[in-house]
């Protein structure tokens, strides 16, 4: 089972990021590290001083790298980042948006978890045009994905295994309306928040995330307990999206764990620790609510697990 | 500009015809359309007969095969797909590859458009849409403005359908999971967003509490009328206060913006709503038929008088404004 780390869905600062990905590269058991800037075109520019030396770190390390592209495009200047990303003959691109591919020169692609895939039949058209990986939708239930992976063995697809979940995206910043901004005048006010912002209920129960345009879940994904489950249906790959707890002590938990080193249940309750106040969710998994947390072994041992915070 | 008008039902396709529509879309009566309420939607001898009284008027059909398709089960897509065609559908309209590929090479005659759930938001996803499969019209997510809108024409050479009335999605359409995170039903997968089978009012401390999925979504006084809990038209508390985060409880109403959208290129003018009822259908279909009327002659555009019919009483143009983001 291969370990994928994710882009930095949040807006941190150039050196927290930078700094960030040194460490992963000289201590993390990840084969592959997804760089660049997913969520908002306005935020890239800070990080862009840092990215060549990011890559060339990661890679020395042995790392595969891919650049991520943006999710929703639709300025000028976003369809001519996509396009130099697209064009540029070293970088492998995770495609986050299908017009990606109205600009691809004909080499290999990645596609990220932004891009509908929902059956063998998209990943096939897909593949078809040059997709080695495919990281699924997080919604996905596991039947679709082994059914996924059955029908194309060819191609390294992979799941959405730790993280708060990406549930949308937007064209306005609900975090420059928090703070009665708006996008354009936006104060970059996401940067207050590098683990995102929380949205309660007004009964006060944790549900959302916000990060600038996009909307991400409060319960934070752990499939530690279902990798069993994934290998047997073929998956293989899984990705750990970078929140604020040690990440390289995370990817040691997964790598442990599919290794067999470590009992998945143990693995949870490590992981709990790791990032505390954070209810672990799985139910997108087992076709239920995405705030649910199932059992291993769920139809028969525990079955469907408390609420993560909706009552 | 033509007017695209929704069709829940039987009734609903003949208010609209009569009403003025253009053309009136629809969808089979399960999970393969992104209105899969109950109650709703058509059968095949449905479809045949409204297709037949649709054209008798000289309205298109448009047909909606418009989720995602489950994967294993692409059979029931694949029969949508197949019945619609040979029911003499106008036009498909379609969001998945997979739909997409398999109704460009197996129906090469047909005409396709890109549904808004496929999220095609520029035009360069808009010219992989035309080249991959042949797509003559692609309908655009919520999220862009009118100037991006004149952009995209003239580079694409696609046609372009917009929403101007109903429901608004604040949210990148097709791209949005936040009712299945909340219930395990969503809109790509099930064709449903915060679906009613998941929803409770209850009365806490004299205020009535509405819940999707078990979580408080809104909380109304007395003299409040007690809205549906779409998810993201909810109240919410943030670190910086509480209130409508996402949107308020407005839904779409771009009738003042039929001259800017006109000038920009538009093809065609969407209303939203094939959850609603024949009588709603024939009144929006006839303020936006003489409003498009009164504008192709000239006359001043004054649209008023269908506030009342809008979801949470007060409406916007939403994001074709600038300012909204």
């Amino acid at each position: 089972m291969q370990l994928t780390l994710g882009p930095v869905l949040y807006h941190w600062s150039p050196e927290r990021w930078r700094d960030f990905h040194y460490r992963i590269a000289d201590e993390a058991p990840v084969d592959t590290v997804v760089v660049g800037e997913a969520v908002c075109s306005k935020r890239a520019p800070f990080k862009q001083d840092h990215v060549a030396g990011v890559v060339e770190r990661l890679e020395a390390a042995g790392k595969r790298v891919l650049h991520a592209s943006l999710i929703l495009v639709s300025l000028p200047r976003e369809r001519r980042q996509a396009r130099e990303l697209m064009q540029a003959p070293e970088a492998l691109v995770e495609v986050n948006d299908l017009s990606c591919l109205a600009s691809l020169a004909p080499k290999p692609f990645a596609v990220g978890p932004f891009v509908n895939v929902y059956n063998e039949m998209a990943a096939g058209f897909l593949a078809r045009r040059g997709a080695q990986r495919i990281c699924l939708p997080p919604e996905l239930p596991l039947s679709a994905a082994a059914t996924i992976a059955a029908a194309l063995p060819q191609v390294a697809i992979e799941v959405f295994a730790f993280g708060k979940l990406p549930l949308a995206i937007s064209a306005r910043c609900y975090h420059a309306r928090a703070h009665k901004l708006t996008k354009d005048n936006c104060r970059f006010v996401c940067e207050q928040d590098p683990d995102g912002m929380p949205v309660r209920t007004l009964d006060g129960a944790g549900f959302l995330s916000v990060n600038g345009v996009q909307t991400l879940s409060h319960g934070c994904a752990s499939l530690l307990g279902d990798i069993p489950a994934l290998r047997q249906a073929g998956l293989a790959s899984l990705r750990l999206s970078p929140q604020g707890c040690d990440m390289v002590a995370v990817a040691r938990l997964f790598r442990e764990v599919a290794d067999g080193r470590l009992d998945p249940e143990e693995g949870e309750r490590r992981l709990g620790e790791l990032y505390p106040d954070q209810p672990l969710v799985n139910g997108f998994l087992h076709a239920a609510p995405g705030h649910r947390h199932v059992g291993a072994g769920a139809g028969g041992g525990r079955g469907a697990g408390t609420s993560a915070g909706g009552g | 500009m033509e007017l695209i008008c929704p069709a829940g039902t039987p009734a609903s396709l003949e208010a609209a015809v009569t009403a003025g529509a253009d053309a009136v879309y629809c969808g089979f009566r399960d999970e393969t359309n992104a209105r899969n309420f109950p109650g709703l939607n058509f059968s095949r001898e449905e479809l045949r007969k409204g297709i037949a009284f649709a054209h008798r008027h000289g309205v298109k059909v448009l047909v909606a095969i418009n989720t995602f398709a489950r994967a294993g089960s692409f059979g029931l897509w694949q029969s949508a797909i197949d019945d619609a065609v040979a029911a003499g559908a106008d036009a498909l309209i379609l969001a998945d590859l997979a739909t997409l590929d398999y109704a460009a090479s197996r129906h090469p005659a047909q005409r396709l458009h890109v549904s808004v759930q496929a999220g095609a938001a520029n035009p360069d996803a808009i010219r992989f849409y035309v080249e991959s499969f042949g797509v003559r019209r692609v309908v655009l997510p919520r999220v862009l403005n009118v100037t991006e809108i004149a952009a995209i024409v003239p580079e694409t050479g696609c046609e372009t359908e917009v929403f101007v009335f109903g429901g608004l999605c604040v949210m990148e359409e097709g791209r949005c999971s936040l009712s299945s995170y909340a219930t395990g039903q969503s809109p790509n997968m099930n064709g449903v967003c915060s679906p009613a089978s998941h929803v409770a009012y209850a009365e806490r401390g004299g205020r009535i509490v509405s819940t999707l999925g078990g979580f408080t979504i809104n909380s109304f006084g007395k003299d409040e009328p007690a809205g549906y809990p779409t998810l993201c038209k909810g109240r919410f508390a943030v670190p910086t206060g509480s209130g409508y985060i996402f949107e308020e409880p407005v839904s779409l109403d771009a009738a003042v913006m039929l001259p800017a959208l006109s000038k920009a290129g538009v093809t065609a003018l969407k209303i939203e709503g094939r959850q609603r009822g024949r009588a709603y259908i024939a009144q929006v279909v006839r303020h936006f038929r003489e409003i498009l009327a009164a504008f192709e002659q000239g006359r001043e555009v004054r649209p008023a008088g269908l506030a009342a019919m809008a979801e949470g009483q007060a409406s916007t143009a939403g994001a074709y404004r600038r300012g909204w983001r």
